[in-house]
């Protein structure tokens, strides 16, 4: 089968510190030249991608896989057009329609009907391709008796119905879906995941996915990719990459000690989560019913007064686990330096069966704003142990919350 | 664990339809993907009009209360207080002239020149000809200017019958150069600013203020002819003065405009064009990252 995408070893750079807004006086100094070069080597740089190289075949539904900052997005971003990579090329066969971000390229002013015309300009439709698919996308989109409602007054769900709607019925050879289903209910998802397998299925048409839910990107796709550190790492079948995944040691060394990739530091952002014992030395291992004092290291840029951190820890799969927030569910004061922060999250048995589970954290003013979305996941293993002393230590594929039980007679 | 990359393909069979790379020549304009987004350009200009009155009582009608209203001010404080020549032309269908051609100018400068930064929430998630915003910006604030246009034409056609010195003729057909002129210059300039601050956003400061001062420094609310004429030469400096002096020529005649500042208004014209053009196109492939 003939490719419809190939990437040839795109590599984009970013800098790092303070990127753009500047002003003249500070920039002057640095030349004009500077000002609209395409490739000035930054001073300080950071790589989003390296050398990727890779082919998509016709009627692929791909998944691209990774922790945050492995280079998805931008790996989506170029492929979309909207940023250009440092060096490398993509040859595209067809065209290609990206499902937006919930509610971007609607005007909120407008109607439903007005934006399904506006929102399917923007993805690439001609005006008469949407009257003539018009009543099919009000149809899928489940929202007839609000078509001519402003869509301000929609819901989110709502909102998703009526973009993936357009998108879906977008006749593109190659169709990037970004995490956008997220939004909406389960039944509306299923309803999502159904319609891009069928139209990959009967129209041959390309999908590229990108999903923190591994569980839909093994039943939507037949292939993935995984990214790291924005390295290829594996391309191939689906089960195959996700294994490597899971499989994959999580931050540098251990998983016990997760580094989060480098950000400018003008916006928070994790630095580290350790996994400690009952001495504060780093674990070797984590087991069922251990003791675990999560130390999660921060950087704020600025002072902050009574912020708080969202210690979470879920499923693969995503079904959260626990959601710890200092403040203000649990009332524990903390206040940001700027700088490095650290605050420790104790768990005194960790209830937990053998298997793989995603923790992260998030930053936030308590209730009002938040600081850093902590959609970074980091992989931890539990180890099994025996804590019945019968042999049958509890795996997360039987139950997931080996609780402290016991057994009596009445 | 990790896989070796695929052999690249020397001999492609398939036709590729997009190449992205990280250059681009400063003079692929890629016009003709632009003709593609035409509607997505009348969407947008239809978006605009519609959205911008919507909760309003007065609506479209506020197009023309705008002018009207900056006339009658003009009128009582140039014409009654200040006395200002105005050349013989009845003081308020002058200051309606300029006004509105004024009003057009500025309005689509400082919208184009806002374009990557109030759509980069668009911009950033998904591709389609950037020049498309522009383009569609001018054709909406063209739309405005048209309804004045045509109170100004009923306002004029009033003042044919009563004055004896305002009459049509054949120079009516210099009109609408001066307005395409106009029109250019409002998009060369705002896609010139708009390419610089994805950097520097000190321009869109600047040109917010400096457009106020530079409706002082064009023949708005004045004719070039009543500029002390050691001082003409600061105002004829000025490329909008003979589109201005073209424009008020075309209804009221009098003294025509010098060509030869025609001639070079409109030579700046192009090369403004030009240079906003490769300018944009230099600066659309990676503004995300900068902005």
């Amino acid at each position: 089968m003939p490719p419809v995408i190939a990437v040839e070893n795109i590599s984009k750079s970013y800098r790092l510190g303070s990127i753009g807004g500047s002003s003249f006086r500070e920039e002057f100094s640095k030349g004009w030249a500077n000002l609209f070069r395409d490739s000035t080597p930054p001073a300080q740089e950071f790589w989003a991608l390296k050398e990727i190289h890779f082919s998509i075949q016709e009627g692929e539904i791909l998944g691209i896989v990774g922790r945050n900052g492995a280079g998805k997005s931008t790996l989506l971003k170029i492929l979309s057009r909207v940023t250009a990579p440092t060096s490398g090329f993509v040859k595209i066969k067809g065209r290609i329609a990206s499902l937006l971000e919930v509610g971007t390229g609607f005007h909120p002013e407008l109607s439903g009907r007005d934006n399904i015309f506006l929102n399917g300009a923007i993805l690439g439709m001609s005006k008469a391709e949407i009257r003539r698919k018009f009543d099919e996308i009000v149809a899928f989109s489940e929202i007839s008796e609000f078509i001519d409602t402003p869509v301000k007054r929609y819901s989110s769900g709502m909102y998703v119905r009526l973009a993936f709607a357009v998108a879906a019925h977008l006749e593109s050879e190659i169709l990037i879906v970004d995490e956008v289903l997220a939004v909406g209910d389960a039944q509306f998802q299923k309803k999502c995941l159904g319609k891009i397998g069928e139209i990959t299925s009967k129209e041959k048409r390309t999908v590229l996915f990108v999903s923190h839910h591994l569980e839909s990107v093994r039943k939507l796709c037949n292939t993935a990719l995984l990214l790291q550190n924005g390295k290829l790492i594996t391309h191939g079948s689906v089960d195959q990459v996700l294994q490597t995944f899971l499989d994959q040691p999580t931050g540098t060394q251990s998983s016990t000690l997760i580094r989060y990739p480098e950000k400018p530091l003008d916006q928070f952002h994790l630095q580290k989560i350790e996994l400690l014992d009952e001495q504060g030395e780093l674990k070797r291992s984590l087991q069922t019913w251990d003791y675990v004092r999560f130390r999660i290291t921060f950087h704020s840029p600025r002072p902050l007064k009574a912020g708080a951190v969202n210690f979470h820890l879920n499923t693969p799969s995503g079904t959260r686990l626990l959601l710890a927030s200092n403040s203000p569910e649990q009332s524990f004061t903390l206040n940001y330096h700027e700088g490095t922060n650290q605050i420790d999250c104790i768990i005194s048995k960790l209830m937990l069966a053998a298997g793989h589970y995603i923790i992260g954290a998030s930053l936030a003013v308590p209730n009002i704003e938040c600081l850093y979305d902590g959609v970074d996941h980091a992989l931890i293993e539990v180890q099994s142990k025996d804590i019945y002393n019968s042999g049958l230590a509890p795996h997360s594929q039987r139950a997931l919350v080996p609780m402290d039980c016991h057994w009596e007679l009445p | 664990m990790s896989q070796s990359p695929p052999p690249p393909h020397p001999d492609e069979p398939v036709e590729w339809t997009t190449i992205i790379g990280a250059h681009q020549g400063s003079w692929d304009w890629k016009l003709s993907e632009l003709w593609n987004c035409r509607d997505l350009i009348s969407l947008f200009v239809w978006r605009d009009f519609v959205s911008i009155y919507k909760q309003t009582i007065l609506g479209p009608a506020w197009h023309l209360l705008q002018p009207l209203l900056t006339t009658l001010t003009f009128t009582f404080i140039f014409g009654k207080i200040a006395r200002f020549s105005t050349d013989g032309v009845p003081p308020f269908l002058f200051y309606l002239s300029g006004t509105i051609l004024w009003s057009f100018f500025s309005n689509c400068l400082l919208k184009t020149s806002n374009t990557f930064l109030s759509n980069s929430g668009l911009l950033s998630k998904v591709y389609f000809h950037r020049l498309s915003i522009p383009i569609s910006t001018l054709f909406s604030t063209l739309i405005a200017f048209s309804i004045q246009f045509s109170l100004f034409l009923l306002v004029w056609i009033y003042f044919c019958f009563q004055e004896s010195s305002i009459h049509p003729s054949l120079a009516l057909l210099a009109a609408p150069i001066a307005i395409l002129m106009i029109a250019g210059y409002a998009l060369a300039g705002g896609i010139i600013v708009s390419a610089v601050t994805t950097r520097y956003r000190d321009l869109s400061i600047a040109i917010a203020f400096g457009i106020q001062l530079l409706m002082f420094l064009t023949p708005v609310i004045y004719p070039l002819s009543s500029v002390p004429s050691q001082n003409q030469w600061m105002i004829s400096l000025n490329p909008l003065t003979p589109i201005f002096e073209l424009f008020r020529f075309s209804f009221f005649g009098g003294t025509p405009c010098s060509l030869l500042a025609l001639g070079f208004s409109f030579t700046l014209l192009l090369l403004l064009l030009t240079v906003g053009l490769i300018l944009f196109s230099r600066i659309e492939k990676t503004f995300m990252d900068t902005i």
